[in-house]
This record gives structure tokens, C-alpha cells and sequence, in this order.
């Protein structure tokens, strides 16, 4: 049993496995100030710090007892950290490795270094590049002048070093449009020499900056008992996950700025259960398995209906 | 003692690699043969594997196709995230649940969803996608081997064997202990050759596990006439006659997506 009731009748959910283990790499600094982004981050937004290599390496070795089965980095922008590309060099021989980069600062030195090091890897690394549209008229008013064209030659340089990286997306348009705009993409990237692109669309989250940008969650968007009943908890973030940053570990890699997301200082001390009262769990409850990469989805088996009912 | 088993993937109605396995495993000769699911899907004729699987006395568990076809569920569990992946499989999945008969689909219903066995000294799982959950996907460039030894011990088995993904691939944990996903019957995987796998395990002494993944050549002309036939999509038809996956390449990760054509 994962899930059980606070007095107040808020569902508190257990961890479950420790699948996903995510840092905070590069803090909430950013070389972009995107207006959607749920933390926030920018050049000047220094609330959360920068991870060393060291940290980094210590909370790798605490893993291994645990079983974490794969690795993510995120920021602000994770290649502003000096140490990045050791970062992600060392964790390959821990376990898979999962970037999530605006791909407008990648350096030649640094992607032949990465490529050799996944080669000798028997692990993948997979590199996330947010974009979010297929032209620089939909994506930068959201993203900042300019900045269409500078991931798109950050996506070219990836794919000439032989990666393959997966685009993601965050969802500014109705639900409804998401085939034609996923043409659309596919179009963009084909048409810039990426031949399989890989897109993966993300719902917006109503805080940080989006929250200024639309609107925050209503006081009706909560998660409550009963919409827990036959739910397949492992939609929730929290149920596999848990993210380092300089503060130490927190519940997820979306409420970091919640006063209540920070668990303690070790990922055993983390290892406690989270009370979801926040509207972004709402988002997590309606979309489910949002951060993950495609290649590890956590698709719900439904439940087995009785052969006795019709 | 049961010490050499023959541990075959997903079959995905692909009656004529079947047959080709079974006589091959004939030949080789073994203790018993066992099935860890999916044996619906993609190809022709689905009831034609039934028979095959009675006469060479193959135990199966079952997969999420086999979950969703036995309880007559709207598609098939498969794990897919995008769009173009799920239309596929929906056509693919219509098909089968149409074609596959009442007797049938009562005997999909009604298997286990793992099984564990002695082989020689070893405790040995028989699971779909992983021992936690049928449907997912545990790929080589993707698992981590702490992660592994963790399933392996909380499981209190020494070898996990799944299917699920397509790809056969091995690891030796600490222990030691042993992960093996046996490949798939059903199509090739994605390498450019038409040749599907199952998988030799064989155990006499502690510490020592033979694993040998064994190629199956089948008449792959023949399955592809007969999806034709089927109106089964042009591309699973290319996938049987050229080797290289078409479809389902969203949940790919890269380093096994980069082996692929597409």
C-alpha cells in the first residue's frame, strides 16, 4: 500500500522504487528567461546553485545500494556548469544518463568528448533539447529572439556528432492540435538534415513563470482521495523519483521551490512519503509519467475487471 | 532435475517461426519449453500458433497482449507514447482480437502472469516486461545493473528471464546472478537480417549459466504473403522482409535506436 490518508483527508504517497534519480545541475540559473518556465530561471536567478562534480559522485555512490535504474540532469541550463561534461562522463558508468538542455551553448570539445565517452558506455545518453515550436514565429515569444535558430544549430551539431536527441515541447497550444503540430516539428527537423526525429510533447505547469504568463492552478485543480481509486500511482513522478540540488534532496523535479519539497540530505532520508497538495500534482495526476523519456514510459496496466460483471 | 530449458519471446502470431523453432528445438533437445508471452500481434492468422504450442507441450505466461486480447480490452497495453506508434498497433491489435477464436482467448485469460522454476541449481523467473510490471520496458542501454540486482533480489530469484522489448540481450550481475531477455519470435529485431531468436538456458553447477541465443531462419516469404493476404499495414510486412523495425521506434532508446534504419 502506496498511498494513504493525512487527518486532513490529503492523500500522502509513498515512494516506491527509487527509479529515477534527477539533479538539480545547474540550479535555476539559465543563459534563457523563458516565460513558461516553472522555476523561474534566468541569468540572474541564483536561488538554487550549481552541483560539483563531487556532490554529484556522492550521491551516484549512494544509489547503487538503492537500485536506481537511470539518471537525469536539468537546470537552468545544465551546460552553464563548468563540471557538466564530467558529470555526465562519470555517471555513464553508473547508469544511463539523461540531459535536458536548451542546446544553444554545446561546444564541439565538449559533444566529442560525451560521444566517446557513451561509446565505451554500454549505457545511453540521451540528450533532451527544449524547443517549443516548429518556427522561430511560435517558439520565440515564448523562448526569447532568436532563440529558434540557435537550437536548431545546437540540434544539427548534436546530430552530426551521431546523437540523437529527443525534442521536447511544452504544450502553448490547445490539446486538440497536438498531430498537426507534431507534423509540423517533424518537418522543421527533417528539413535541417535530422532524418528520425524524436519529439516528446510536455504539459505546461502553472507556476513559476507560466503562472504570470496565463494563470495558477484554481483551488479545485488538487489531487483528492477519490480520484485516487484504480489509479495507477506510478503516473506520479514522486512514486519512482527524487532531485538532488544544492539544498539536498527533494520530492520532485517540479516542486523544488516548495517549502515542503525538500525530504533531507541523504537519498535514505528522502525516502519518506509526500503529502500531494500542490496543483502541479494535479497536472502530474492528469498527464502522468511527465519527466521520463519515452524509452521508459509508465504506461497503466488496467485493472482486471471482474468476469463475473458485463 | 530440469538443467536445459528453451525460453521463447514474443511470438506476435508468427506461426512459422514457431515451427521452425520448435523443430529446431527438437533437435537440440531439451527439458522443457517455455513461452513468456505476446503471442498475439502483428502477424497473420493468430489461432495457428495454438496448436504448435499444445503439441510441443510449451508453457506459457502471460503478456500484456495476451491480457488484453483475453479480456477483450480496447488495445493492447504495449507501452507505446506516441501517436503514429499507437495508430499501428491499434490496427494490428483490432485485427488480432478479431481473428482470434473464443477457445483462445479463454486460454490467453487464464495464464499466469510469471512463473519460477528450478534450473539445476538456480531459482529462475519467468516474467514479461520485468518481475514488477508486464508491460515495461527494461532495455539494455537504459538498466542499470544495481537496478537489476535489485529486481533480482527483491524477486529472490537468480535469473530474471523477460521479452517484451524485441531485443534479446544478456548481463551477469554481482551475486552472481544473471538478467537475460530471450528476444522475440514475432520479428526481427531491428538488425537488418530476417532471422528471429530464442534462447538456450542451461545450468549444471553453481556459478555456471549457459546462455546461447539461437537464430531462427523461417520462410519469411510465406509469412509476408500471408499478411499481405490479411491486409496487415505495408510496413509490418517490410519490417518481416528486410529486417528493420518501421514502426513502435518512439520507445527506442538511442543507442539501440542508432542500430536500426529508422
Amino acid at each position: 500500500m502506496t498511498v494513504n490518508l493525512e487527518h486532513s483527508g490529503k492523500p500522502v504517497l509513498h515512494l516506491d522504487h527509487l527509479d529515477h534519480l534527477w539533479f538539480q545541475v545547474a540550479g535555476t540559473v539559465c543563459n534563457l528567461t523563458c516565460h513558461h518556465c516553472f522555476i523561474s530561471c534566468s541569468p540572474k536567478n541564483h536561488n538554487f546553485g550549481f552541483l560539483s562534480l563531487a556532490t554529484v559522485q556522492e550521491y551516484l555512490e549512494q544509489s547503487v545500494s538503492r537500485g536506481v535504474k537511470e539518471y537525469y540532469f536539468t537546470g537552468g541550463e545544465p551546460f552553464l556548469n563548468p563540471e557538466m561534461v564530467s558529470i555526465l562522463a562519470t555517471t555513464l558508468h553508473y547508469g544511463p544518463a539523461t540531459v535536458l538542455t536548451n542546446a544553444t551553448v554545446l561546444k564541439d570539445s565538449w559533444l566529442t568528448t560525451l560521444a566517446n565517452a557513451e561509446a565505451e558506455s554500454r549505457y545511453s545518453l540521451e540528450f533532451r533539447v527544449s524547443i517549443d515550436g516548429y518556427s522561430p514565429e511560435t517558439n520565440d515569444p515564448i523562448r526569447g529572439d532568436g532563440t529558434f535558430q540557435r537550437a536548431i544549430e545546437g540540434i544539427q551539431q548534436l546530430v552530426q556528432f551521431g546523437f540523437l536527441p529527443i525534442i521536447t515541447a511544452t504544450r502553448t497550444w490547445p490539446d486538440s492540435q497536438d498531430l498537426e503540430i507534431l507534423e509540423a516539428f517533424t518537418k522543421t527537423l527533417e528539413a535541417i538534415g535530422y532524418k528520425r526525429p524524436r519529439i516528446k510533447l510536455l504539459p505546461t505547469l502553472q507556476i513559476g513563470a507560466e503562472e504570470q504568463r496565463t494563470h495558477g492552478y484554481r483551488e479545485t485543480e488538487r489531487i483528492t482521495a477519490e480520484m485516487l481509486t484504480d489509479y495507477d500511482l506510478d503516473q506520479f513522478v514522486c512514486h519512482h523519483s527524487r532531485i538532488v540540488t544544492d539544498r539536498g534532496v527533494h520530492v520532485c523535479p517540479i516542486l523544488i521551490e516548495a517549502p515542503d519539497s525538500l525530504l533531507g540530505q541523504s537519498l535514505e532520508e528522502a525516502d519518506q512519503p509526500f503529502t500531494l497538495t500542490h496543483g502541479a500534482c494535479y497536472t502530474c495526476y492528469q498527464y502522468g509519467a511527465i519527466c521520463t523519456n519515452p524509452s521508459s514510459p509508465s504506461t497503466p496496466t488496467r485493472k482486471i475487471p471482474d468476469p463475473g460483471s458485463p | 532435475m530440469i538443467s536445459r530449458i528453451a525460453c521463447l519471446g514474443g511470438i506476435y502470431s508468427n506461426h512459422l517461426a514457431l515451427e521452425a523453432a520448435l523443430r529446431d528445438i527438437s533437435q537440440r533437445g531439451v527439458d522443457a519449453i517455455y513461452c513468456l508471452g505476446d503471442l498475439g500481434g502483428f502477424g497473420p492468422y493468430p489461432d495457428r500458433i495454438f496448436p504448435l504450442l499444445e503439441k510441443h507441450q510449451v508453457q506459457c505466461i502471460q503478456g500484456n497482449y495476451d491480457h488484453s486480447i483475453g479480456h477483450g480490452l480496447e488495445d493492447c497495453q504495449c507501452g507505446y507514447t506516441d501517436p503514429e506508434d499507437n495508430y499501428y498497433a491499434q490496427v494490428s491489435y483490432d485485427y488480432t482480437l478479431a481473428n482470434t477464436s473464443r477457445k483462445n482467448r479463454d486460454f490467453l485469460r487464464d495464464l499466469p502472469d510469471q512463473l519460477q522454476l528450478s534450473l539445476g541449481p538456480f531459482q529462475l523467473l519467468l516474467s514479461h516486461g520485468s518481475p514488477r510490471r508486464v508491460n515495461e520496458f527494461l532495455w539494455e542501454s537504459t538498466t542499470s545493473s544495481h537496478f537489476l540486482e535489485h529486481l533480482a533480489r527483491q524477486s529472490e530469484v537468480d535469473i530474471i528471464t523477460t521479452t517484451h522489448t524485441g531485443i534479446k540481450w544478456q548481463r551477469q550481475l554481482d551475486g552472481p546472478r544473471w538478467f537475460v531477455n530471450v528476444g522475440v519470435l514475432g520479428r526481427p529485431e531491428n538488425d537488418g537480417t530476417t532471422a528471429v531468436w530464442y534462447t538456450l538456458l542451461e545450468a549444471h553447477a553453481a556459478q555456471d549459466l549457459q546462455v546461447q541465443f539461437i537464430p531462427v531462419e523461417y520462410d519469411h516469404q510465406q509469412l509476408a504473403r500471408e499478411m499481405k493476404e490479411e491486409r496487415l499495414p505495408d510496413e509490418f510486412i517490410e519490417t518481416i522482409l528486410t529486417g528493420w523495425w518501421t514502426t513502435c521506434l518512439e520507445v527506442l532508446p538511442s543507442k539501440e535506436r542508432r542500430q536500426g534504419r529508422y
